[in-house]
């Protein structure tokens, strides 16, 4: 059952907001005191419509995922800007070193045969 | 909430496009995560329209309904705007301001169809009317107090709305019934945010648990005056147009009572205030509240910004 506890609830609104919240355990005073470290940060990624990808849009905190996807909802999608949501802890993001960035980037430049420009467009196809 | 608002939609939907052309459902590659559209849903704009062109205008007992849920709408929003910038986290805050302006924006809908059967507008009936000529139930003028007094009030609040709102989309009065409509996904949330965080804060710390024990202690005096009938609902209801108040109570007590179950806590053994809000009765707390939210408008009547 999800915690909201309506199994007649309408299929609007949050129905892709995942319900499932795990519930905090009692927690021991050692745990409380864990639990005065500030909310970690989580990326969000917006779909702004049927048939794009997610893109990232931001960060936040949030104490975990449950609450992370709703205050991206909050936050991030305020002006109609999505259709669905993804949140990753920021921590799970692994991400290419800026200082490589010659070793890693640099090798496509000037190899302009990689790209289609080298073909002449056929006449009467649509959407080239 | 000015009349330069209001004018803007006098050609109804579509007309305020202050999103990026070209990125739309077509599936456009350049389309962008922050793309920005109104949507196409019914405002307060649209009623005043259809007031304005004569499509629509409530009964007095119509009019005085929408009062009801306008003004509890009104009053919960005036108390939520409190804690903007005052929340625990930056999310929350936003949380809290987002559903503050979900309630105002009901509000607007209901008090200006309510208006329309007066001539009066939703500033004059937001602001011109004094503490006894407010129709909104005890609940909604609650103090703040913490953060968890908020979440115990909110909890009630969306639950009740959820049903509430929920009965009126069958309404006979298609304006009532449509901006339910609108209202009931907009609750649906906020029965979700206050759930979720009835849950965190029970399951939290012990200080937490304390606090939202008190919270519902506080707050849970007010809930039977929400599900009281009286003669104005009896008529409604039975012209189709509302629902008895009291028919609301078993889907309330049982969605609310799985969630504090969940949350291992006691519905609070607390005696139920007198209430008296529908007939313009009301606590100590009303007199500051509107009095904050309407100096403005009456030291400058008529101004826009």
């Amino acid at each position: 059952m999800s915690p909201h506890g309506n199994p007649e609830e309408p299929a609007s609104s949050a129905s892709e907001i995942k319900r499932e919240a795990p519930k905090v355990a009692a927690t021991t005073p050692a745990e409380q005191q864990h639990h005065e470290a500030p909310w970690s940060l989580w990326e969000v990624f917006v779909r702004s419509s049927r048939g794009l990808s997610h893109v990232h849009a931001g960060s936040l905190h949030a104490p975990d995922a449950a609450m992370a996807l709703r205050n991206a909802r909050d936050l991030y999608t305020r002006r109609n800007e999505g259709v669905s949501i993804w949140v990753v802890p920021a921590e799970a993001i692994s991400s290419s070193d800026p200082d490589s960035k010659g070793a890693f980037f640099e090798s496509p430049q000037g190899k302009d045969y990689r790209h289609a420009t080298y073909y002449t467009k056929s006449e009467g196809v649509k959407h080239l | 909430m000015t009349d330069k608002d209001t004018d803007f939609a006098i050609e109804g939907h579509g007309d305020i496009s202050v999103g990026v052309q070209g990125a739309g459902a077509s599936g456009d590659g350049s389309a962008s995560a922050t793309r920005i559209t109104p949507g196409n849903a019914l405002r307060p704009e649209d009623i005043a329209l259809e007031v304005r062109r004569g499509q629509v205008k409530p009964s007095e007992d119509v009019a005085e309904f929408a009062l009801r849920i306008g003004d509890d709408g009104l009053i919960l929003a005036q108390r939520l705007g409190h804690w903007i910038s005052r929340a625990p986290e930056l999310e929350e805050d936003i949380a809290l301001g987002n559903i503050a302006l979900d309630q105002l924006g009901h509000a607007r809908s209901f008090l200006t169809y309510a208006g329309a059967a007066w001539d009066k507008s939703e500033d004059d009936l937001a602001y011109f009317r004094r503490e006894h000529e407010f129709r909104s139930a005890h609940l909604f003028e609650q103090p703040n107090g913490d953060f968890a007094v908020t979440i115990a009030r909110q909890f009630i609040v969306s639950y009740y709305q959820y049903e509430l709102y929920t009965a009126l989309t069958a309404s006979k009065d298609a304006t009532l019934a449509a901006i339910s409509a609108k209202a009931v996904k907009e609750v649906d949330y906020h029965r979700d945010h206050s759930a979720q965080w009835v849950l965190r804060l029970a399951g939290g710390t012990d200080e937490s648990r304390a606090r939202i024990i008190q919270g519902f202690k506080l707050v849970w005096p007010y809930v039977d005056e929400l599900f009281e009938d009286d003669e104005l609902t009896t008529r409604l209801a039975e012209a189709g147009v509302a629902v008895q108040p009291s028919s609301l109570r078993a889907g309330f007590d049982r969605l609310t009572g799985e969630i504090m179950a969940e949350a291992e806590l006691d519905i609070p053994a607390v005696p139920q205030a007198l209430g008296g809000g529908r007939r313009g009765k009301h606590s100590e707390f009303l007199g500051y509240i509107i009095a904050e939210m309407q100096v403005l408008a009456r030291e400058h009547p008529g101004a826009s910004w």
